[in-house]
């Protein structure tokens, strides 16, 4: 286990550096951030050659990239153009956006996973029907449309909650926007629980649990359960990174001041530095949720034994 | 030439009310195709410390049968449309279901064929073998691991106390199945239904875990209902056969007096197909043709199109089970011929 650990460490490394690397050279392929700050303004040549060589954008884009990435590693993610530092918007972005995916993994968990058993148990019924159908529903409308529609209903025509999320962003404001979040992978967390349930509900160690006299909810939960939920588990791991990222639309929407948020701002003002970092801290974050799930997967399977 | 209807119990079990009493017992299952008829008015009876063995072919009915006393049959698509399960003097099939689960696993259990698929693959041997105790008896979680460790003992598992943590991937064939008898004895029940127990091990391992069972049986004086279709087993453990075909009892006598003269044209050819030591090199005797489906059962004599005796009375003619001698019953119009022809 310890050196299976250690050896998915080391792949990360060079999966981490391909990654940064494209996402460098695209951002700075792009366009002139110098340019950009200007906006319809044509620069003074002597500022932009000033900002250029200030911000190294006049070295080779290999340089850069090592220069940034030499900075990184002594926690200085740089500088916006406007003279902020990234790692302060990250402060203040990234714990908004886990909030928010926490919100939307604790719906996928607790209303797909429910779902999913009881479609699971009762397929071809009209609950299985019906729930099959929503989901399909759910998986065909984009977020921007649900988002939109559950702000204009809620929020502006009833008045029930709040349309826009304050800058602090605290937990009761992030339910909707949550759940908005969650709903696409609340519809596959759904079907994926229903087919794994169903599937192992003609397992033979289910018949066992029925003949050793135990009680519906203990076969249900403790025997069918525990080994439906393999897959779910994994899905759910690889989601988190997707969240994390995801969240644009949705942040968007409800003007949310998190991690999509900034991301969107950066790529719209040609911030590179904002983008460029954000990224990569992204990246990592996927990295080890997908070990996360590797691991956990051992834990939820005896059979697997990683050497 | 005495005579008794399907319905009534068979001859053997006229003692003092027995431990399992099964009469006209109907089972169908829907398909896609239609109804299937998979127990056709099946009766037999077990008495505590008997071991009785059902015989039959895939499709037979036999596991149905035991499924349907266990209480464990896939309702829909099964259905149980006629007879009486009796436990003890009570009907199951009257019973509450909250009633029949606390019978369940505690007062009889089943053993199945593969123990590796119906062993949970994500829980440790020792945690199901001791959610026994903890659901029936409501025992601690730290005792019913130490009960499970002496079940383990008693099956004879080598280095129990450390083995009881790991998962059932982790034993082989044999040991596997020793852990689904030990779960099946666990709160010692008068009636274990081992359903094909030994068929998905290895030859010298099948009489290790055949043997074990026949003790354990002696031991507690249980009633043993022993499914298989393995003539070879049969002989040594049982006290008495039921022959099954095609969702009916066609035969049904002790042991040694099935094997010394069969009285049905079925099990004459189940046993003539047994390859002999004695007659090496010659071809075996299978029975031709093929089983019945379920889905359309000839009529008359469900057997009559495979029967090397069958004359027109066998198409037309259902036959019932006579009774042929003390405790023998054959369901065949010509059960006298074949046993004054032996």
């Amino acid at each position: 286990m310890g050196r299976y650990v250690i050896r998915r460490l080391l792949q990360m490394i060079p999966v981490f550096i391909g990654t940064t690397f494209l996402i460098f050279v695209m951002v700075y392929a792009v366009g002139d951030p110098v340019n950009a700050m200007f906006g319809d303004r044509a620069p003074d040549p002597a500022t932009a050659a000033q900002l250029r060589a200030e911000f190294n954008l006049d070295k080779p884009v290999w340089q850069q990239y090592l220069l940034y990435m030499a900075h990184i590693f002594t926690g200085d993610f740089g500088n916006a153009f406007n003279g902020q530092p990234v790692t302060e918007l990250m402060r203040t972005a990234f714990p908004i956006t886990l909030r928010l995916a926490i919100i939307a993994i604790v719906f996928e968990v607790v209303v797909g996973i429910a779902l999913g058993v009881i479609t699971g148990l009762r397929r071809g019924r009209p609950v299985d029907s019906s729930v099959l159908m929503m989901t399909l529903v759910v998986i065909s409308v984009p977020t921007f449309v649900t988002g939109t529609l559950a702000q204009y209903l809620l929020g502006v025509k009833w008045g029930w909650i709040q349309p826009a999320v304050s800058p602090a962003a605290p937990v009761g404001e992030l339910l909707l926007p949550g759940l908005v979040l969650a709903l696409l992978s609340l519809a596959y967390v759904t079907r994926l629980t229903r087919t794994s349930i169903s599937e192992n509900a003609r397992a033979d160690y289910v018949r066992t649990a029925v003949a050793k006299g135990l009680p519906r909810s203990r076969v249900t939960g403790r025997h069918l359960l525990r080994n439906s939920l393999i897959p779910v588990v994994t899905f759910l791991g690889t989601d988190v990174g997707n969240l994390m990222a995801g969240a644009l639309v949705t942040e968007r929407i409800f003007n949310i001041q998190g991690v999509g948020f900034q991301l969107w701002q950066g790529i719209v003002r040609q911030n590179s530095p904002t983008v460029v970092g954000f990224v990569t801290i992204l990246v990592i974050v996927f990295l080890l949720a997908n070990l996360i799930v590797d691991l956990l997967y051992a834990v939820l399977d005896p059979r697997i034994r990683y050497a | 030439m005495t005579q008794t209807q399907a319905q009534s119990p068979p001859p053997s079990s006229s003692g003092p009310s027995p431990l399992l009493q099964v009469r006209d017992l109907h089972v169908e299952f829907h398909t896609r195709d239609g109804v299937a008829d998979a127990v056709n008015g099946v009766s037999f009876g077990v008495e505590a410390g008997e071991t009785l063995a059902v015989l039959g072919e895939s499709g037979s009915g036999k596991s149905v049968t035991a499924q349907a006393v266990m209480g464990i049959l896939d309702i829909p698509p099964g259905r149980i449309t006629g007879g009486e399960i009796l436990f003890e003097g009570r009907d199951l099939l009257k019973t509450p279901a909250e009633e029949r689960r606390r019978i369940r696993g505690a007062r009889m259990a089943m053993i199945f064929q593969d123990a590796l698929s119906s062993l949970n693959p994500v829980l440790s041997v020792g945690y199901q073998l001791g959610e026994m105790f903890r659901v029936h008896r409501g025992t601690s979680r730290k005792e019913s691991r130490i009960k499970a460790v002496e079940l383990m003992e008693r099956v004879r598992i080598p280095a129990a106390r450390a083995r009881a943590n790991d998962y059932p991937h982790q034993f082989s064939g044999g040991m596997r199945q020793r852990i689904m008898i030990a779960m099946a004895l666990a709160l010692e029940p008068q009636l274990i239904i081992a359903d094909e127990p030994t068929t998905a091990l290895d030859v010298t391992v099948q009489a290790q875990v055949m043997g074990l069972l026949a003790d354990l049986q002696r031991e507690y004086r249980m009633g043993l209902i022993l499914i298989t279709h393995d003539l070879g087993v049969v002989a040594d453990v049982a006290d008495r056969i039921a022959v099954m075909y095609a969702g009916r009892i066609v035969e049904t006598a002790p042991v040694g007096e099935l094997y010394r003269a069969p009285a049905h044209p079925y099990t004459k050819g189940l046993l003539d197909s047994i390859p002999r030591l004695d007659q090496k090199g010659q071809q075996l005797n299978a029975i031709k043709g093929l089983p019945p489906s379920l889905l359309r059962i000839p009529s008359g004599c469900s057997f009559h199109p495979r029967c090397p005796v069958a004359r027109a009375v066998c198409r037309a003619d259902e036959p019932p089970l006579y009774e042929v001698g003390t405790g023998r019953a054959s369901a065949c119009h010509f059960w006298k011929e074949l046993l004054d022809g032996q």
